[in-house]
């Protein structure tokens, strides 16, 4: 997740991130982080929230961004079998939700051009 | 190249999800989609989000998901199936006119392993019998199975997003950095380092973003430690992908 200031949008770090902020804590799949706080409002205070997840943030002061990495719990690249809900452009530019796919299976191949 | 399964395995309730993950965007994918006419979904994947979220490494990688959203084989190498006609939209001539370089690539190209039969058959066997399918994972299989990833290589992939969104917006020397510190922090994702490779100039023509090192009398320019060709003889092109196993 990309952001030009330390105070974000809840709705776009849920969608973003795929951590669920929950009165149980944050949540992916099955797995529940309790946090020191429980967040109700709009916003979020990225550092506190990255620091108790085990999310990286990464400044680059000349550009003036942040970029939040993701957790490494378990140190494994998924923390769920949950597939995430990725959210992508098509060819067309229409923006495409994975889990509109739900009840068939689904192959997800990744290619590239080079 | 998948377009000629899809349409074989659609009525037994299976889509095809393909994913063009290159910073260079749409119009770079677009020729090879338009090409493979798909009637898939098939999507564009400008800052590697499926290596952050599915721990793809490489390209071609697959994930396999069943019909509640569950991943049932995370990513891993995904040969096209040797039942399909391979349709290779690269024209890349006449291979006595290649240059050294390209020469010694397709050759150590040639040598990397993959069992498409193999893959095809775990496939379509997991199409046909779901859960009861050997090769459908128990949700701690999959995240075991996932790949690794420490504090470090968390970070990595937060530089590789920087470098991806630098790099979209036009600032390619401000992502150099950011692609290095990816390539270092997470090692084992290659695709990182064929996508910083490829965005460097190559020589013109269909071989540009195939170059994916230095240039001859350029060698200084060279921003990366590694290239395609040196690194794939570093690591012996019969491990480049891991082996396949149930």
């Amino acid at each position: 997740m990309i952001t030009n200031t330390l105070t974000v949008d809840r709705a776009d770090f849920e969608s973003r991130t795929g951590w669920e902020l929950k009165p149980e804590g944050a949540c992916k799949g099955e797995v529940c982080i309790p946090l020191t706080e429980q967040i109700t409002g709009d916003t979020i205070e990225l550092e506190p929230l990255a620091a108790q997840l085990g999310l990286p943030l990464v400044h680059d002061a000349d550009a003036g961004l942040w970029a939040l990495g993701p957790e490494s719990i378990g140190s494994r690249a998924l923390a769920t079998a949950e597939a995430p809900n990725l959210t992508l452009p098509t060819v067309d530019g229409e923006m495409f939700e994975l889990a509109s796919l739900r009840g068939k299976k689904v192959l997800l191949v990744a290619w590239s051009p080079y | 190249m998948w377009q000629a399964f899809r349409s074989q395995v659609a009525e037994q309730g299976v889509e095809v999800v393909t994913v063009g993950i290159d910073a260079a965007g749409v119009e770079a994918c677009r020729p090879f989609i338009e090409a493979a006419s798909p009637e898939h979904p098939s999507l564009i994947d400008e800052h590697h989000r499926v290596a952050e979220l599915f721990g793809v490494i490489n390209i071609p990688n697959a994930v396999w998901i069943d019909e509640d959203g569950m991943i049932v084989r995370p990513a891993e190498p995904a040969p096209a199936p040797p039942s399909i006609e391979m349709e290779r939209n690269m024209n890349i001539g006449d291979p006595a006119e290649l240059p050294p370089r390209m020469l010694e690539i397709f050759g150590e190209a040639m040598q990397i392993e993959a069992d498409p039969p193999a893959y095809e058959a775990a496939l379509r066997d997991w199409i046909t019998n779901g859960a009861e399918s050997p090769f459908a994972l128990s949700p701690e299989q999959v995240v075991e199975r996932s790949g690794p990833r420490n504090a470090d290589a968390a970070r990595g992939h937060a530089h590789f997003e920087l470098a991806t969104h630098l790099e979209v917006a036009g600032n390619h020397a401000a992502a150099i950095p950011h692609f290095k510190a990816a390539q270092e922090l997470v090692p084992d994702n290659f695709a990182y380092r064929r996508q910083a490779w490829s965005l460097e100039p190559g020589p013109e023509g269909p071989l540009n973003r195939f170059w994916q090192g230095p240039t001859e009398g350029s060698e200084a320019d060279w921003p990366y430690d590694g290239d395609w060709l040196s690194d794939v003889r570093e690591m012996g092109p019969a491990n480049y992908y891991p082996k396949w196993t149930n």
